[in-house]
C-alpha cells in the first residue's frame, strides 16, 4: 500500500526555501509587487533576455558558468563538455541579435530553429529575444509535415538548423516559403552548404559582440510556442516578455531555485517546458544549468546527476518509469553505484506522474518528485507540489500564489460556466485570466482562442478534481486530443497525413495506454475501394505516416476497419473507438449514425 | 550464427519499427538516433524484437551499446555466445 501523503525531511545545509509559507504568501501576494524581483530595462521596459543574462553581469555573476553542455559524444574538444559564463552568453547573444539587423529581419518576425540540444539553440533562442524579435523552436524529431505546418502558420522569416535536418525536412518544400528568407546552418563547412543557406558560425563570427539590446515592452511578442488541438492546424501559442515574472517566480517557487543551484532540465525547448524551464528560468534565477546533447539513457544519467553534482533536478514520467525499469523500490541495482547526495528538489512536469513514481523518487534517489502541472498556453507552471507542503502522490499540487485555479462546468446548451466547490468532483480545471505569462493569442486565430476562455475563466481543457485539501488531482482530457511521453499530439495532424495516402478513405488517432510514454498514437483506417488490407500497406502506411511527421508524432500501430463510427454529422467517433480498443464502457452514442465495422 | 546474420536480423527488427527506412541505405556505422530521427519508444521496441527474435536479454545499462547496426550485431555476437549456447534462440 502507498503512502496518500509523505512528509518530507530537510537536510542541514541546505538553504531556506524560497516559498517558506504556501498559506501566508498567497494571502499577501500581488504581481506588482512579484515584479519588483525583475530589473527591468535601463530605459524602461521589459526584456526576457536581459533579465536571463544582461542583469547578471552587473552583480557579480559574469564569471559564472551559465550553462554548462555536455556534447553527445565525450571524446571531442575539453572532453565533450563547453562551459558558457553569464559573460559570455551575453556576447554571443548580442552577435546574433545583431546578425538579425544585417538581415534585415523586422521587430516582431519569427526566428525558427530546428536544432538538437547544441549551443547554437541557446545562442539563437537568447539573441532572438534579446533583439525583440520572436523565438520559434521546433522539435527536431519532427518531420518535414509538422515543421512546414508550423513555419507556414508561424510566418518564419529565418531558421536556423543542421544541414542534415534541413535538407531532410525543408529543402524539399522550401520554394513554397518565399518569405522564409534565411537558412542558417550550424557546423556547416562554406564548401557544404546547400543553396541559399548561410553558414551560422561565420556569419556569428562577422557579427559584433556588444549591443543589441532592443527596448521592448512587457506586452510585446517574444515567444511562439505551437500546441495541438482536436481539431484543425497546430496552434501557436503568443507570450510575451512579461513572461518572464512567472518564469523567475515560479523557478524559485515551484523549483525551490538558488543562485548557488546546478540545475538539470531534461525537456527539449522543442517544447515549452524545454525553454521555460530549459533556458529562460534558471538563468534568470543565475543558476548553472546543465544540457545534454544526448537522448535518455539511464546510466548516462545518473553520471550526469552524479559527476555534475546537479543539486535541482526537472524531468518528466516518461523519463522516469524509464529509471524505475533498472531500479526497483526493494532493490536499487545500479542507482546504489552512485553519489547522488547533492540532489536536494525533484520535480516532474509533461503528465500526471503515477504515485509509484514519486515514492519511488523517495526510496531509490533518496527524494520524492515534486509533480507539477501547467501548459503551453500559461508559459509557466500553475499549480505545484512546493518544498514547503506535504506532497500527496499522484497529485499535481496547489495554485502558484498570485494564480486562481478552480475546477468548473460548461454547459453544453448556454455555454455559462459554473464553479463547483464540492470537493472531489471532477470538472474542467480552469484558472483565472491575468496571470502574466498567460498566451496572448494563438497567431491569426483570434476565433479558436476565443473559444478557450467562458464565463471569465480560462478552461484548460483538463479534467481534474480538486480535494478538501485544496489539493488538485488530475483526471483526464475533455478532448481527443492525445498525449505521449508528454506531448500534446493533434489527431487531426496524424489522420490528414493518412489521408494523404492513395489507399485511405477515413482514419481516427487514438491514443492507447502504453506503460512507459503514457499513451501511444495508434490509427484506424479504413481502405479506399479497390484496396486491400495487407502486412506490406500496413507498414507502407507506417512509413508514410513517419516520413511526414517523425516518430514523435506518427502512429506507432495501424489497425484496419471497413468503417469507421461517424455522428450523423460525419465526424468520427475517436471516443468511442478508444473505449472499444479498450474495453470501456461506450459511454453516450446517441449521436452514432453510422457504425464500425 | 555469424555477424552478418545478426546484422541482417537487426536490419529486419529495425524495418517493423521504422518502414520508413527502408530503401534507405543505412552505414553499419551510423548513430541510428542521431542519422534517422529513432526516437526512445523506437528504440524500446526495436531492442524488444531483438529481444523477440533471439531470445537475448539486453538489459538498460546495455541500450548505448547498440547506437548503430553494426555495434549492435557485434554486442548481440558477444552476448550469444555469453550464453553458451543456441539452445536458448527462439527462431530468427
Amino acid at each position: 500500500m502507498l503512502p496518500q501523503i509523505i512528509h518530507k525531511a530537510e537536510s542541514a545545509g541546505w538553504p531556506a526555501p524560497n516559498l517558506a509559507d504556501y498559506a501566508a504568501v498567497c494571502s499577501d501576494f500581488s504581481w506588482e509587487r512579484a515584479r519588483s524581483a525583475l530589473r527591468g530595462l535601463p530605459y524602461g521596459g521589459l526584456n526576457i533576455a536581459f533579465e536571463a543574462v544582461e542583469r547578471h553581469l552587473e552583480d557579480g555573476l559574469a564569471d559564472k558558468v551559465a550553462i554548462r553542455w555536455l556534447a553527445r559524444e565525450s571524446d571531442g574538444p575539453g572532453g565533450g563538455t563547453r562551459d558558457f559564463t553569464y559573460r559570455e552568453l551575453a556576447a554571443l547573444s548580442s552577435r546574433f541579435a545583431n546578425l538579425l539587423g544585417h538581415l534585415g529581419v523586422s521587430p516582431r518576425e519569427r526566428v525558427f530553429t530546428l536544432l538538437g540540444r547544441v549551443p547554437a539553440l541557446y545562442i539563437t533562442a537568447l539573441g532572438t529575444l534579446k533583439a525583440g524579435r520572436v523565438f520559434s523552436p521546433l522539435f527536431s524529431a519532427f518531420g518535414p509535415g509538422p515543421v512546414k505546418a508550423r513555419m507556414e502558420i508561424g510566418d518564419a522569416r529565418v531558421l536556423v538548423s543542421t544541414r542534415n535536418h534541413y535538407l531532410r525536412k525543408v529543402a524539399p518544400w522550401r520554394a513554397e516559403l518565399p518569405r522564409l528568407r534565411h537558412v542558417l546552418l550550424v557546423d556547416c563547412p562554406a564548401d557544404a552548404l546547400p543553396e541559399g543557406t548561410l553558414s551560422f558560425d561565420d556569419a556569428l563570427a562577422a557579427s559584433a559582440d556588444t549591443g543589441g539590446l532592443a527596448p521592448t515592452q512587457a506586452g510585446d511578442m517574444a515567444l511562439l510556442h505551437f500546441t495541438s488541438g482536436t481539431t484543425g492546424r497546430p496552434k501557436g501559442a503568443v507570450h510575451v516578455h512579461e513572461a518572464v515574472l512567472v518564469h523567475h517566480l515560479t523557478g524559485r517557487y515551484a523549483l525551490d531555485l538558488h543562485q548557488d543551484d546546478v540545475y538539470w532540465c531534461t525537456a527539449d525547448p522543442g517544447w515549452v517546458t524545454g525553454t521555460s524551464y530549459g533556458i529562460i528560468a534558471p538563468l534568470c534565477v543565475g543558476a548553472t544549468m546543465i544540457v545534454d546533447e544526448a537522448e535518455l539513457d539511464p546510466a548516462r544519467w545518473l553520471g550526469i546527476l552524479q559527476d555534475q553534482r546537479v543539486t535541482v533536478w526537472y524531468t518528466a514520467p516518461t523519463a522516469i518509469r524509464m529509471l524505475m525499469k533498472i531500479a526497483s523500490r526493494d532493490d536499487p541495482g545500479m542507482v546504489a553505484d552512485y553519489d547522488l547526495s547533492r540532489l536536494r528538489f525533484l520535480a516532474s512536469v509533461g503528465e500526471p506522474l503515477n504515485p509509484e513514481g514519486v515514492i519511488w523518487g523517495r526510496d531509490v534517489l533518496g527524494l520524492p518528485f515534486h509533480d507539477n502541472w501547467w501548459q503551453t498556453e500559461t508559459g509557466g507552471i500553475m499549480i505545484a507540489n512546493y518544498r514547503c507542503m506535504d506532497i500527496k502522490p499522484g497529485s499535481m499540487g496547489k495554485p502558484l500564489p498570485g494564480v486562481e485555479a478552480a475546477i468548473v462546468q460548461r454547459d453544453p446548451h448556454t455555454g455559462t460556466v459554473s464553479v463547483i466547490d464540492t470537493p472531489d468532483t471532477p470538472g474542467e480545471l480552469a484558472l483565472k485570466p491575468g496571470w502574466p505569462s498567460m498566451f496572448r493569442g494563438y497567431l491569426n486565430e483570434p476565433g479558436r482562442y476565443a473559444e478557450c476562455f467562458a464565463g471569465g475563466w480560462y478552461l484548460s481543457g483538463d479534467l481534474a478534481r480538486r480535494d478538501a485539501d485544496g489539493y488538485f488531482h488530475f483526471v483526464g482530457r475533455a478532448d481527443d486530443v492525445i498525449k505521449s511521453a508528454g506531448h500534446l499530439i493533434g489527431p487531426f495532424e496524424v489522420e490528414s497525413t493518412l489521408m494523404e495516402h492513395a489507399a485511405v478513405a477515413e482514419a481516427a488517432a487514438i491514443g492507447i495506454p502504453e506503460p512507459t510514454a503514457g499513451e501511444i498514437v495508434k490509427a484506424l483506417v479504413a481502405l479506399k475501394p479497390g484496396f486491400v488490407q495487407s502486412e506490406d500497406l500496413r507498414r507502407d502506411l507506417l512509413a508514410h505516416a513517419r516520413k511526414r511527421l517523425g516518430p514523435a508524432v506518427a502512429p506507432r500501430s495501424i489497425d484496419f476497419r471497413a468503417n469507421l463510427p461517424k455522428t450523423r454529422s460525419g465526424k468520427i467517433m475517436r471516443r468511442l473507438l478508444r473505449a472499444r480498443e479498450l474495453g470501456l464502457p461506450e459511454g453516450d452514442i446517441s449521436t452514432l449514425e453510422s457504425d464500425e465495422r | 550464427m555469424t555477424r552478418d546474420e545478426l546484422g541482417k536480423i537487426a536490419l529486419t527488427a529495425l524495418l517493423d519499427v521504422a518502414p520508413d527506412l527502408a530503401g534507405e541505405s543505412i552505414p553499419e556505422d551510423a548513430d541510428l538516433r542521431e542519422t534517422f530521427d529513432l526516437d526512445s519508444m523506437d528504440f524500446l521496441n526495436w531492442v524488444a524484437g531483438l529481444h523477440r527474435r533471439l531470445g537475448v536479454d539486453i538489459p538498460e545499462p546495455d541500450y548505448p551499446r547498440l547506437r548503430s547496426l553494426g555495434a549492435a550485431a557485434d554486442y548481440l555476437a558477444v552476448r550469444l555466445s555469453a550464453e553458451g549456447s543456441d539452445g536458448d534462440l527462439k527462431g530468427g
